[in-house]
């Protein structure tokens, strides 16, 4: 138990450099932007005096490797700084902010696994039927059409012409209360506080949005199960399996599947990352108060440690991201448990 | 009978409409028997195997005819029906049993999966069952292999495990696919054995297919020979091998490399060109002095050469022979400069290459001098170059050729190899194995090399191809003048082209002599062991054409 407890100590540390050189960029980046933050904070009307009185209470006029020293060491005691778009700690923006973003993101990719791997391995076993048709079309569209076309294309339909879906105004409908404040996901603090009405009611309003999310990241899932589960059916162990007069079932999941699984895990791993990151115009189409309009937001008016904040919780995210698609590689692979030791 | 194939045909749809692989054979297997069917790649003797197993890939079925089993109708079994006969009643071997494990699952638990499917284990009972499966084919320590990943264990391990899985539920009839290709010739010895025994122990019929005819007519009762889909010659094994029939039958007979052949009598009888007179000099060209090469391993360092040393002179061959992991293909990436040596010179005509890097080698103007043909005609050559591009990439980067004279040259080598000048617009997916390791020796011997390396040239062709490309190299030695350095595992393969022959084992040579000497009298253990594990099929009946006739006849 110890040599893959040692293993997984050592991913962490690595992660250790990536982290700090997010730090870096991100503050290197931020102060390059065009754009001076106290000229905007200071008002239209301000004169050179008070642009100047701004740019000392946002201690901008420290130099750059000391403000960088600064940001650090608060950094380090965690805290992020304030936002001076919204006023509030930026810490307490993107505990806001965050999970309502992970909670459309994560729907959303349960929504298009759950579609995308049956309907990948029914058109790998049945190659060229109507499924695999199915599959190209959808995977076709999928990728051709533009979030905010489908997002908008789905409240036309279902909120406008149909009138079934909630107003996509946000992540609850105003007549309802926010769920008591436990992890942020609105569906599981409505259950944990046993307010199932509450519950559908934010179910309803992450619908619309989750299925367009859901339409685009579909297609490289569906298309890379397919393709996975066509190389695993026509090998030789399959083969082998099938002359021991082993079960459809058994040859399908137990030996096929498992061995596709490996790079629909990755691509899973891909996708997330990109749509976490890119759902900025789904979040804008439905007013979703996620942390990809917040980030726009931010960078507009060049609001440093809110830019900052974002960056680095979406590096942190990702360094989580992919020591948990490593792990999950070595509970499916056992070659890679070798190599890791 | 236990198993009648009556007329079968297999057919497969394909883009250019259907093709037949399998053209109405009739065959029939007693039981306790064992039937080899022997036939080069593309006769049809695997798809034969695949359709009475009815598990052909996809596009392909049975088109005409009939195949019963003890009664049974396979043809027209239910799925259902197929299931409980395949690895209860008929099992299957395959090539390649490290591909043929499923890589991600624990080898104990394959067994246990085809147990349980058949009903002999329980999941009580399941785990010793197994163990017992594997301590059946002789794996040591079964308790501990049971719990291991086929990554972890070397082929001819696998291929017990796979025997183990095709045995588990004691099937009646046994299908070997060609069990022991791509396995070192002591472990295919191993493994025959093996599986021939238990075979026995347990009163089953089997079916060896194969493309060795030695090895069919050594463990076979009966053989079949195959031929595009259609058998040419049945008989029992011996008649077969000593007397054949048919044409092709005594082709392949021909064709098969034995210690009493010469590189033209692997040659059918109406196609032997004269030798051509070839002496090899005893000026050294090469020599190797104590060559050590070190890799650094995760347990320790590993010395895979330890240091060696020999002479190459000019215009000889010497074989360099020995098993997988021997250090035979080290030791000939380190001469041919593509890996650098721990320790140790390499005297080419005086200058020690060892001391030149590998990286830079490649500019050397020796480069030219030294060249390699590759064992896999196929992934040594650029998918997307066509033939003359391939054989002119050397030409082009190192001699500068450019223009007419390049194509000149290309056309040149093409002839001199043998390769028809209408195929060098063709990709290598569009040609055969023969005329792919036609484009590889024609693009070695570009440059005009004074050594060149063959590794393992014909180890992936048909033994008909081989018999061509072998005397198509000693065709070239003897016009060019070429010293060879030919790296194998088939001693009689090595002893028809080279005069010298080093055994190498672990890294060290242990015996080294004049081919002859080595083949007839060999002096270390370790030769004998290698020699005594090539299959040994029956005395044929020689020849006794007068040469006169055959010289004639050209």
């Amino acid at each position: 138990m110890s040599a893959p407890l040692r293993a997984v100590l050592w991913r962490i540390l690595q992660t250790v450099p990536v982290v700090f050189g997010v730090v870096v960029i991100s503050f290197v980046l931020t102060r390059a932007l065009p754009g001076d933050p106290a000229v905007y904070f200071a008002g239209a009307m301000a004169d050179a005096q008070s642009i100047e009185e701004v740019r000392v209470a946002l201690g901008l006029d420290q130099p750059l490797w000391r403000q960088f020293f600064l940001y650090v060491g608060d950094l380090l005691q965690g805290d992020l700084g304030n936002s001076i778009s919204t006023g509030q700690p930026v810490l307490t923006d993107l505990a806001m902010r965050l999970p309502a973003s992970l909670e459309l993101t994560l729907t959303a990719l349960l929504l298009a696994c759950a579609i995308a791997i049956p309907l990948g391995v029914l058109a790998a076993v049945r190659q060229g039927s109507w499924v695999d048709h199915l599959c190209r079309v959808l995977v076709t569209a999928g990728v051709s059409l533009p979030t905010f076309f489908t997002g908008i294309l789905l409240i036309y339909v279902f909120y406008y012409l149909l009138g079934i879906a909630p107003s996509p105004l946000g992540r609850l409908d105003f007549i309802y209360f926010e769920p008591p404040r436990v992890t942020g996901f609105y569906l599981i603090d409505s259950l944990i506080d046993g307010d199932p009405e509450t519950f559908f009611a934010a179910l309803r309003q992450l619908i619309l949005p989750a299925t367009t999310l859901a339409l685009f990241t579909l297609a490289p899932i569906a298309r890379m199960t397919r393709a996975s589960m066509l190389t695993a059916l026509s090998s030789d162990y399959i083969r082998t399996a099938r002359a021991a007069g082993l079960s459809g079932a058994m040859v399908l999941f137990g030996y096929a599947f498992r061995n596709a699984l490996l790079p629909v895990v990755t691509t899973l791993g891909m996708v997330f990352s990109f749509v976490l990151g890119a759902n900025v115009l789904v979040e804008k189409v439905f007013a979703w108060p996620g942390i990809g309009s917040y980030a726009v937001e931010a960078l507009v008016v060049s609001d440093y440690a809110a830019i900052q904040g974002f960056v680095l919780a979406m590096a942190l995210l990702f360094v989580f991201l992919n020591l948990v698609i490593d792990l999950s590689y070595t509970l499916i692979d056992p070659r890679i448990r070798f190599a890791a030791k | 009978m236990m198993l009648s194939i009556k007329d079968l045909a297999v057919g497969f749809r394909t883009r250019r409409g259907e093709v037949q692989a399998v053209r109405g054979i009739s065959l029939e297997l007693a039981k306790g028997e064992t039937l080899g069917i022997v036939g080069e790649s593309g006769s049809g003797k695997s798809v034969t195997s695949f359709a009475l197993m009815r598990i052909l890939d996809a596009g392909g079925s049975i088109t005409a005819g009939e195949v019963t089993y003890s009664g049974i109708d396979l043809r027209r079994a239910s799925e259902r029906d197929l299931r409980t006969i395949r690895g209860r009643e008929i099992s299957m071997i395959f090539q390649n049993p490290r591909a043929a494990l499923n890589p991600i699952r624990k080898v104990g638990h394959q067994i246990e999966d085809v147990l349980r499917q058949h009903a002999r284990a329980t999941r009580g009972n399941a785990r010793e069952k197994a163990i017992q499966a594997l301590r059946d084919v002789r794996i040591n320590d079964p308790e501990a292999r049971y719990y291991a990943y086929p990554f972890e264990l070397s082929g001819g391990m696998c291929q017990r495990i796979v025997i183990a899985l095709a045995l588990a539920c004691d099937p009646r009839l046994l299908i070997a696919d060609e069990p022991t290709t791509g396995l070192d010739i002591t472990t295919q010895k191993a493994v025959m054995d093996l599986s021939q025994e238990l075979i026995r122990e347990r009163g089953m019929a089997s079916i060896l297919i194969t493309h060795d005819l030695g090895l069919a007519a050594q463990y076979c009762d009966r053989l079949a020979v195959m031929k595009d889909g259609e058998i040419v010659e049945t008989g029992p094994a011996e008649a077969v091998f000593a007397n054949p029939q048919h044409d092709y039958t005594r082709r392949l007979v021909e064709a098969t490399p034995r210690p009493d052949a010469s590189v033209r009598s692997l040659l059918p009888a109406d196609r032997r060109p004269p030798e051509l007179e070839y002496t090899p000099s005893d000026q050294p060209l090469l020599e190797v002095r104590d060559l050590r090469k070190t890799f650094a391993g995760k347990a320790g360092p590993v010395h895979a050469v330890k240091g060696i040393s020999f002479t190459v002179n000019q215009g000889q061959s010497v074989g360099l022979v020995g098993e997988s992991g021997c250090g035979k293909s080290t030791t000939s990436s380190m001469l041919v400069r593509l890996l650098d040596p721990t320790e140790g010179q390499i005297l080419y005509q005086g200058n020690d290459l060892a001391q030149i890097p590998a990286e830079q080698f490649g500019k050397h103007p020796l480069r030219g001098d030294i060249q390699l043909v590759f064992q896999d005609a196929t992934d040594s050559l650029n998918p997307r170059h066509n033939a003359g591009d391939c054989i002119a990439e050397p030409l082009r980067r190192l001699a500068g050729l450019r223009g007419k004279a390049l194509r000149e040259r290309v056309e040149e080598l093409a002839e001199l190899t043998g390769l028809p000048a209408n195929l060098l617009s063709r990709f290598p997916h569009q040609l055969s194995g023969g005329q792919k390791a036609r484009v590889g020796i024609a693009r070695a011997i570009a440059l005009d090399p004074k050594f060149l390396i063959l590794d393992e040239p014909t180890a992936a062709l048909d033994v008909s191809i081989q018999a061509v490309i072998l005397n198509l190299l000693a065709d070239l030695r003897a016009r060019l003048g070429m010293s060879y350095l030919f790296v194998s595992h088939d001693l009689n393969v090595v002893r028809l082209l080279c005069d010298e022959v080093i055994v190498m084992q672990d890294g060290a040579i242990v015996e080294a002599g004049p081919a002859a000497q080595v083949m007839t009298a060999p002096a270390h253990p370790y030769t004998r062991a290698l020699l005594s594990a090539a299959p040994r099929p029956p005395e044929r009946v020689l020849e006794t054409e007068p040469l006169a006739e055959v010289q004639s006849a050209l």
